[in-house]
């Protein structure tokens, strides 16, 4: 079983269809209008709806919001977070992408599949495990209690919880690229004479970039936004163990709404920033993939 | 196409190395803590657990409004790909962008927004509510904002299968005579189908165990809106380490049932094409 | 059913690729539409189909206007470059299709539909794999299925887009053949489009040469042949060397020497070019006659049925292309290096455009 081929490159221009076996204008009016309202009412809305409590107190106690101590640290920590686990998985997606991609070995599809795993578990699960190990009455809980060392309601874990939940984002786009790109090109230099690293710095990583790039984006996004596992091993304690997320939960249960949908439409915007770098890497995948066909012959790629 | 090729290229080793320590330590560990610990139980307290009226409810609510939520957006889904696909429109770029907003919104603030938005005196809600149907705090809200974080997998999904099609096809159905709409359910759809089920299963997969943007708008009502990942949370939260994790152990094994079905799917899927 | 096409007009963006073409199909003609890429043919076809509107024109069928009529009530077989069959259907399915869309008013039977599919499945001969998919058929194999589909609705016109292009060879000949012996069988008025000019001339009742979204000429093979009508036809069809020259009185000059060209006898120092078949040619120790042409042998390739001569004329070293029967062949005079004259016994001479 191969990975799954997760997100797939937004498609570029619409097909030609004829005017003469297609549907009539008037459907194709109904049907774009349609799907544009329901697009408007499910996505353009809530966008919409959070910008407008956040300066819903005016510009001032939105800045405010933003600004205060608790939110800062909750950055703070969101950063420190994302920044622990993404290069984590970095180096974990380009092993695993490595060996599974350039490699025949017994026990492949099993790897895959697990590396597949925490896709497939609910984030409070994910959560759940960790404090199932490092908690107080968890496996570890003891040993930890007796050194004082705190995971579990700590930093440590909600690190842990972030790195189990986004593993497989970097693997799982680069496993199918690099499989798709073969060997021979790391072969021919490792006839000419270049070392392992070299082989992959100079021939592997040009190739992948965009697929990497691709996964360390989503791979970012998902660690700065997650709130199911991270809330269940964090202690909720303000300006130490929340994130970003977990603050506009904080701010929403007290009821300050306009300081919660401020700190949220900085999460928002984020998001925008998440998706537009998509869509460049997307664009460029693109044009890549273009000029590498352009180069084979045509018989070539028929066969292909 | 690859050959056995460990000894030319160099950090099989190590590359190996890596990853099954990485997933040793990182998710099996962890994964297995849940089989462990519910081995502890006896098999009539796991039972008792997972059988209790309020575990089940949660169970009701969760796979009830996941499955609607996956069917609204299979029907949807498919129509904004297609029209994507197919029609050009001002802004179509745009708003093909726009649809992976699920996955890059952090889920808290979908959730907030969109309990605001349907809550008696929000934008949405104020509309419905003197129609008697109520959002914020019941079953449909739960499903409202299942089908926020479920669109793009269907879209996704049926996307590149719609590009794929040939044209001809379908001009071949219009020389024999046949209607666009029987056009349409007696050759695309059947085409689409495998994509669809597997953008079903992804979207219901994805939904079961969504917290952040359901936690906000359900209210959380035992029995009633409880979710599942709320209700372990709450035994957590109580210490019922056992209870927290017998219920968690179900949603594990419909969770990797899902994940096999959705890989078999596919590779089924990808028969058909090379053949 | 005949065809009539009138100045039909279509253009993509800036791109012409119909440009005043007028046709005539007679009823139960298989017809040929032969032209290079880009010369309107495929469009051309697509449009008497339905598939695409034209700019301009009118069609009509058998004296009615189908001009703006949607392709689904044409009556028109199509079938496609490749098949375009319907993957998730099995043969039978497939060629039951036009039948099963039908309103009900005039829907078959099932049992009508079964005996119709599996009497054309016959007529094709792939009446055994009728349950199988068409992933599991060869390349020929789908091809007769996508005619049997188009056949199942009895069209009044059946229209196929460069049938066999997408096949090798052997199996290309195979099936023109089975195509000319269908065609006398069911007699349906046939419009093909090929860019293979054999295919064109060995199965078509008449043919259409079209370029650059204009037709150059239409006649039976024998005719676009043996006369052609305009410098492309001649050049397109059959291999042809092409000389450059003046004109004047009946008498050509290329350069290194002169051609007679007795239908230009009132020409007067005029520009032009003269083509010479291939096979039109004899070549000889001496001159052969008033268009003899000294030249030199460059190459010999002497394998098959035809032998292929080439050769640079003297002075100048215009190159010459040569094929010559086994028996006229004569290994003595007709070797590398060797002196010869050439002789064309057939010259045709076309004024060039100004």
């Amino acid at each position: 079983m191969a990975t799954i081929a997760f997100t797939r490159p937004a498609t570029t221009a619409p097909r030609a269809i004829t005017r003469a076996t297609g549907e009539s204008p008037a459907v194709r009016r109904t049907l774009t209008a349609v799907a544009l309202v329901f697009l408007a009412l499910t996505l353009l809305l809530p966008l919409v709806l959070v910008f407008h409590e956040a300066l819903s107190k005016g510009v001032e106690a939105y800045l405010a919001a933003v600004r205060e101590p608790d939110a800062l640290s909750a950055a703070r920590l969101t950063l420190l977070i994302a920044g622990i686990a993404v290069p984590v998985n970095l180096v974990f997606g380009v092993s695993a992408a490595w060996c599974i991609a350039k490699f025949d070995f017994r026990g492949k599809n099993l790897l895959i599949t697990l590396i597949d795993l925490p896709f497939a578990v609910s984030p409070v699960i994910s959560g759940m495990i960790f404090v199932l190990l490092f908690g107080m009455h968890g496996w570890f809980g003891g040993w930890l209690f007796d050194h004082d060392i705190k995971i579990i309601f700590g930093v440590p874990g909600m690190v842990l919880a972030t790195t189990f939940i986004t593993s497989p984002f970097i693997a799982r786009e680069l496993i199918p690229l690099m499989q798709e790109q073969g060997t021979e090109e790391e072969e021919a230099a490792i006839v000419l004479g270049a070392g392992g690293w070299q082989t992959f710095r100079r021939v592997t990583l040009p190739n992948i970039r965009w697929g990497l790039l691709y996964g360390l984006i989503l791979c970012n996004a998902r660690a700065m936004g997650e709130f199911g596992a991270v809330s269940v091993v964090s202690g909720h304690i303000r300006g130490e163990t929340n994130t970003l997320p977990l603050h506009v939960e904080i701010l929403y249960n007290e009821y300050a709404f306009a300081a919660s949908f401020a700190v949220a439409s900085v999460l928002t915007l984020l998001a925008f920033v998440t998706l537009a770098l998509k869509t460049l890497v997307e664009w460029q995948q693109h044009r890549a993939d273009a000029e590498r066909t352009e180069d084979v012959p045509p018989a070539e790629r028929i066969a292909a | 196409m690859r050959r056995t090729s460990r000894s030319v290229l160099p950090g099989f080793g190590v590359s190996l190395g890596i990853t099954c320590t990485y997933l040793s330590l990182m998710v099996l560990l962890p994964l297995a803590t849940v089989f462990a610990l519910t081995a502890d139980l006896s098999w009539a307290e796991f039972w008792g657990t997972v059988t209790n009226p309020r575990v089940l409810a949660s169970y009701r609510v969760t796979f009830g409004a996941s499955f609607v939520a996956a069917l609204v957006n299979t029907v949807f889904g498919l129509l904004v790909a297609w029209v994507l696909v197919r029609y050009r429109f001002p802004g179509r770029r745009l708003v093909d962008a726009m649809v992976d907003l699920p996955f890059a919104l952090p889920t808290a603030v979908a959730g907030i927004a969109l309990t605001t938005l349907y809550a008696g005196n929000g934008w949405v809600g104020r509309y419905l509510e003197p129609l008697g149907i109520k959002v914020s705090y019941t079953w449909i809200g739960v499903t409202v904002a299942l089908i926020f974080i479920g669109l793009p997998f269907v879209v996704r999904t049926v996307q590149p299968v719609l590009d794929d099609l040939e044209v001809e096809v379908e001009e071949a159905a219009a020389s024999l005579g046949a209607r666009r709409s029987q056009t349409f359910l007696r050759v695309v759809l059947p085409t689409v189908a495998p994509a669809l089920l597997t953008g079903f299963a992804l979207a219901f997969a994805r939904a079961i165990g969504e917290y952040g943007s359901v936690v906000f708008i359900s209210g959380n009502m035992p029995m009633k809106t409880e979710i599942v990942p709320l209700l372990i949370i709450t035994k957590l939260e109580q210490y019922d380490y056992a209870g927290a994790t017998a219920v968690a152990l179900v949603m594990l094994l419909v969770s990797f049932a899902l994940l096999l079905a959705i890989n078999l799917l596919q590779w089924a899927a990808r028969r058909r094409v090379e053949a | 059913m005949s065809i009539q096409v009138r100045h039909l007009r279509k253009a993509f963006g800036d791109f012409v690729a119909l440009d005043d073409v007028s046709l005539d199909v007679p009823g139960g003609e298989l017809v040929a539409l032969l032209g290079p890429s880009g010369s309107g043919k495929t469009t051309l076809l697509r449009i008497i189909a339905g598939l695409e509107p034209a700019d301009q024109g009118t069609i009509h069928f058998h004296g009615e206007d189908a001009t703006t009529q949607p392709v689904r009530e044409r009556q028109v077989g199509f079938v496609f470059q490749h098949y375009a069959l319907f993957r998730h259907m099995s043969v039978f399915e497939n060629v039951a299709f036009g039948l099963r869309v039908r309103p009900r008013a005039v829907r078959p039977s099932e049992d009508e539909i079964r005996d119709s599919v599996m009497g054309l499945l016959k007529l094709v001969q792939l009446d055994v794999l009728a349950r199988r998919r068409p992933s599991e058929l060869s390349g020929g194999q789908r091809q007769r299925v996508a005619l049997a589909r188009a056949l199942a609705v009895k069209p009044k016109v059946l229209l196929l887009d460069e049938p066999f292009g997408a096949l090798d060879a052997k199996v290309r000949k195979e099936l023109r053949r089975w195509l000319r012996r269908l065609h006398e069988e069911v007699h349906v008025t046939s419009v093909f489009v090929t860019h293979d000019q054999e295919e064109a001339l060995e199965v078509s009742d008449r043919v259409v040469i079209m370029n650059e979204g204009r037709v150059e000429q239409s006649g039976t093979p024998e005719e676009v042949y043996e006369r052609p009508a305009t410098p492309f036809v001649y050049g397109f069809l059959g291999d042809v060397n092409l000389f450059h020259g003046r004109i004047h009185r009946g008498r050509v000059n290329i350069g290194p020497g002169e051609l007679e060209a007795p239908d230009w006898a009132e020409a007067q120092d005029q520009d032009g070019v003269a083509y010479v078949r291939t096979y039109d040619v004899e070549l000889g120790p001496t001159p052969g006659g008033p268009s003899s042409l000294e030249a030199v042998v460059r190459h010999v390739r002497a394998f098959g049925p035809v032998v292929r001569v080439e050769l640079d004329l003297l002075p100048g070293g215009t190159t010459v292309e040569v094929h010559l029967s086994r028996d006229r062949f004569d290994p003595a005079t007709h070797v590398k290096g060797g002196r010869v004259f050439l002789s064309p016994t057939q010259v045709r001479v076309f004024a060039r455009p100004m």
